[in-house]
């Protein structure tokens, strides 16, 4: 549709973060559950169309800059997308597509009638914010952005049905707001060196003044603040309770894609802004990272084998594979990054698909404490299996997701000569086995327990996004085109390396 | 019918996929479910043999069906080991079928229909894993045998299936997640390419160190070879139902393993390579210590299919010897050992499970005297332990044969002294148990089990004798058809092992 007015071709870039701008007030005055929801999820399509229309532009005439208002940059707003955000984008509106699918069963039973709309308004919101972070060619844009989206998923974690969401979201809110001051004082101390906010001219000016205290501050700020987004161990404290209190809907939403944007950020920061050389030789970012990458994969998997709520069980393997994305990142090398945006890709997939199947089971029964899990490989077969298949691309067997991305960070490590890490790497694996197989057993192993009531499959509703998703996971193990290729060419603009 | 030799290659990996969709769909007539499975078992032979004649007729079948990654193809091809793998496994899936139509309706299973369903997904990898073209193709199929045969080893759904199925996986997928995967990648990344060929696809001039490290990786990673000390999801794997621990522990899982160690051996490293390699040595004393431990473990389980599981381990570790051993002799006893194994250690395998059907014993100091009721099964154990021993009549000579001769020719004098006592070990551990069963009063002290046989219980153990008539009660007859087929097999092995000769010949000498 958008494809043949070429007048607004043109436009997609900001677009992309508009539609769901303006979407969300418009909630407001439909009144009816439903009809919001329609609504919400044709907007997330629309927003899906766009980021594959701007990839496809990005792929075949290169980088896309777009000035808001027509003001010029560096002193106007540019929206800036390249091959990196356009992948991210569209991780971030395929999934958001899919969630919300489910979303008008799944809060039926989570969020009282009165709150609906106000959460599709604040799910769109916080859409919103996310996809503002990614477009963005502003480094003050970006923190605005980013309260959009936080504010949204605070108050959107605070209507889990449990009382413990609220302690969660104050606990996110907390470390949020630290997270999003800290990447404030960055831009601000940049901007006093450099005069400067849009990202590509900081790259050009802020070598000039490299080698000054106030730019190192003004790193160290900016990578503490991301990194606390990002749930980097050890500053990941906020993230399994709210993952495990929040509705279930959001979780999804969340696990999939707000940690990915931190990454993103993460990336656009060192890469493109501060810029390869310096990002990791003024500390010792490679060492760093690649310790505390590894200590997250460790710790974070060990908890997660602990759990007996299994979205805190998920939600802990969350930091766990951020580990892994950390890892990629730290070795700075094409294969390396590849890995690490390969991996935000295919872990979009597998843990959408994993938390709203445990979704589907909140709908069911309620909770998703281990002990509800019991037969239920019987009772939910297709939801069961979904997880199962989840796992196993979690663990990363071959023929899912999983496998491809564990395969390219092992390569990466191996180009480096690091074989310890590359052990550990695949030990952390083992870790996964672990967890996922108790879940495993409980459901197909044990026989319901006696004050249980029977329950059936999953409806429709869930049925059909989750194995989208599943699916998704076992085709891009096989079909691999897409997101290497992408992963790959992002990578290598990234290191300046023409293909 | 003209199908051409490409299009059975990739049939023989889909039938069975096919069967299992046929399966799922007959799942409430048995008769018909099994019918399919008949069905599927029968057409997948008719393409395996066809291969066969394609394959000894020279012609080169080669198949791509997917590039995975840049450089990574999950594509297939036929070579005579890859061959050997696939006649044994695809003729004795209907054996095995055959037995199992008796096994699991005498024994009243549940499930059955899961059973013949991941039965035929196991077997579909095992096929993919025999015309594998390359490393990364193997490691995939490899790791889908591991997880459809999961739900086949905890089929019983009892406390025990699940500790055993956790250490079954635990093992299988730790040893392949960590040691073997990790050997793959950086085979790829040292050699650039993972495709088999023969004599090796590392340059002259690789690092020795680091091949020496890798091959200790493979070794160790590929756990379904069984090697100690990762051997243990062997024995775990018992609580499987007979005709599980009969086709997949005796031979598809576990000879997918060592089959896997023979091809990275002959096809990744090559024979070359191979004996200069550092730690070639140390890993030939593992694979000996592991063939002399494993007999030695296998004389004190009481259990008969725990025994026969040992014996497994030990007998694996012959075919993972040979191949170290990197001589042609090594590697034409390995491969020829593959097949007798096979045959002989099925065949025991049935019996175990006849056995617990008919008279519901599993432990061996319960076996005196059964040879009066089960003649006939007795008869085929006492064959088949002769295989396993490695002397005439029985086919498991002719490898033993080759991979004594192997040693000899490495002048191995310590795995000689190993190979003959183990040899002696497995007279000591095998033949007792038909002997006590057609002779229950000869010298009761020879029962090498030292706990069990106290003065009166082994008088108690006479008493059946003494009773006038007994009845014979042998297995159902699909059942003891299987056992009677498998036991011609290791004698047809000894009398007529040309075609089996000439495959693992041509192993060594085939252009591909």
């Amino acid at each position: 549709m958008i494809a043949h007015l070429p007048g607004l071709q043109v436009h997609l870039p900001v677009l992309q973060v508009i539609v769901p701008l303006m979407a969300a007030p418009i909630c407001l005055f439909l009144k009816r559950a439903h009809l919001v929801w329609l609504f919400a999820l044709i907007t997330s399509g629309l927003t899906f169309v766009i980021s594959v229309l701007l990839l496809q532009q990005v792929l075949t005439s290169g980088v896309i800059s777009y000035e808001l208002g027509g003001w010029q940059a560096p002193w106007g707003i540019e929206y800036r997308i390249d091959k990196l955000n356009a992948f991210v984008l569209l991780i971030i509106t395929s999934i958001s597509t899919v969630v919300l699918f489910a979303a008008q069963t799944s809060i039926e039973k989570e969020i009282p009638k009165s709150k609906h709309t106000f959460f599709y308004i604040l799910y769109l919101l916080s859409l919103t914010g996310m996809l503002g972070i990614v477009a963005t060619g502003d480094a003050f844009n970006v923190f605005v952005f980013l309260e959009i989206s936080s504010l949204s998923a605070y108050a959107l974690i605070a209507m889990g049905k449990d009382r413990r969401a609220l302690w969660a979201a104050y606990q996110y809110l907390i470390m949020g707001t630290i997270g999003a001051t800290f990447i404030l004082i960055g831009i601000g101390l940049m901007y006093q060196m450099t005069g400067t906010l849009n990202m590509a001219d900081l790259s050009k000016r802020l070598p000039e003044v490299a080698q000054t205290r106030t730019v190192f501050t003004a790193f160290a700020f900016v990578i503490v603040g991301v990194c606390l987004k990002l749930a980097l161990f050890p500053l990941h404290l906020w993230l399994p309770n709210a993952y495990a209190y929040a509705p279930s809907i959001v979780t999804t939403f969340f696990a999939a894609t707000a940690t990915k944007v931190a990454i993103y950020l993460l990336i656009r920061f060192t890469f493109t802004i501060f810029g390869l050389s310096f990002s990791f030789t003024t500390i010792p970012l490679q060492t760093l990272f690649m310790a505390l990458g590894l200590a997250g994969i460790f710790i974070a998997s060990t908890s997660a084998i602990y759990q007996n709520n299994i979205k805190l069980l998920f939600a802990y393997s969350s930091i766990a594979q951020i580990g892994y994305m950390i890892v990629g990142f730290s070795i700075s090398s094409v294969t390396g990054l590849t890995a690490t945006l390969l991996h935000m890709f295919n872990h979009a997939l597998m843990k959408s698909a994993i938390f709203l199947a445990l979704g589907a089971v909140m709908y069911r029964l309620g909770n998703v404490q281990l002990s509800s899990f019991h037969g239920l490989g019987r009772q939910m077969p297709l939801t069961m299996a979904a997880i199962v298949i989840g796992g196993l691309s979690l663990i990363g067997v071959p023929l899912t997701v999983g496998f491809v991305s564990k395969w390219y960070l092992l390569l990466a490590l191996l180009e480096q000569g690091w074989w310890p890490v590359a052990v550990l790497i695949l030990l952390g694996s083992v870790l996964a086995v672990i967890y996922v197989w108790r879940l495993v057993e409980v459901a197909y192993f044990k026989e319901p327990l006696s004050d249980q009531v029977p329950v059936k499959e999953a409806p429709m509703f869930f049925i059909i996004p989750i194995w989208t998703l599943i699916i998704a996971n076992i085709y891009f193990g096989i079909d691999t085109r897409l997101s290497v290729e992408v992963a790959q060419a992002a990578a290598m603009s990234l290191f300046g390396v023409t293909p | 019918m003209n199908l051409s030799l490409e299009l059975m290659l990739q049939l023989a990996i889909v039938v069975p996929l096919l069967a299992v969709v046929a399966i799922l769909v007959t799942g409430h007539n048995s008769n018909l479910r099994e019918g399919m499975t008949i069905t599927a078992c029968l057409i997948l032979i008719f393409l395996v043999v066809n291969l066969y004649q394609g394959l000894t007729s020279g012609e080169t079948i080669s198949v791509l069906w997917w590039e995975l990654l840049p450089g990574l193809t999950i594509s297939f091809n036929i070579e005579p080991l890859g061959m050997l793998f696939a006649l044994i496994a695809s003729f004795l899936w209907l054996v095995t079928t055959c037995y199992a139509i008796g096994y699991m309706r005498s024994h009243q299973e549940k499930n059955q229909t899961r059973f013949y369903l991941c039965f035929a997904l196991a077997i579909s990898a095992v096929m993919a894993i025999a015309f594998s073209a390359n490393l990364f193709t193997l490691f995939i199929f490899y790791e889908v045998l591991t997880l459809s045969t999961y739900p086949l080893v905890t089929h019983a759904g009892t406390e025990k299936a699940k500790q055993g199925g956790r250490v079954y996986l635990g093992i299988l997928l730790s040893t392949s997640i960590v040691f073997f995967l990790l050997a793959i990648v950086s085979t790829w990344f040292v050699a650039g390419t993972l495709d088999f060929k023969l004599g090796g696809i590392f340059s002259a001039d690789v690092d020795k160190t680091l091949a020496g490290i890798l091959l200790v990786l493979f070794v160790f990673g590929i756990g379904k070879a069984a090697i100690m000390p990762f051997h243990r999801w062997l024995p775990a794997a018992m609580v499987a139902p007979t005709p599980v621990s009969a086709l997949l522990h005796a031979v598809a899982v576990v000879k997918a393993g060592v089959f896997t160690i023979l091809k990275v051996c002959v096809f990744i490293f090559g024979l070359d390579l191979l004996a200069v390699l550092p730690t070639t040595q140390f890993l030939l004393y593992v694979a000996a210590a592991s063939v002399l431990l494993a007999s030695l473990v296998a004389m004190r389980q009481d259990n008969l299919k725990a025994r026969l599981a040992y014996s497994t381990v030990s007998q694996l570790g012959y075919i993972t010897l040979g191949a170290l051993l990197a001589t042609p002799s090594g590697v034409i006893g390995s491969s020829m050992h593959i097949a007798t194994h096979a045959f002989g250690k099925i065949t025991l395998f049935f019996c175990a499970g006849a056995i617990l059907v008919s008279l519901h014993k599993s432990k061996i100091s319960e076996m005196r005297g059964i040879g009066r009721q089960m003649p006939l099964t007795m008869l085929a154990f006492f064959i088949a332990s002769l295989s396993i021993i490695g002397v005439p009549p029985a086919g498991g000579t002719w490898s033993k044969w080759f991979l004594l001769m192997g040693t000899i020719e490495t002048e191995q004098w310590l795995l000689i002294m190993t190979l003959m006592l183990s040899s002696l070990l497995n007279i000591a551990y095998l033949l007792p148990i038909s002997f006590h069963a057609f002779f229950p009063n000869f010298m009761p002290s020879f029962m090498p089990d030292k706990k069990m046989p106290t003065k009166g219980s082994v008088k108690t153990a006479k008493l059946p004798n003494k009773q006038p008539a007994i009845e014979i009660k042998e297995a159902p007859l699909p059942s003891l058809i299987a056992i009677i087929i498998t036991t011609l097999g290791c004698l047809t092995l000894f009398v007529y092992p040309q075609p089996l000769f000439e495959l693992a010949t041509a192993v060594l000498t085939n252009r591909e």
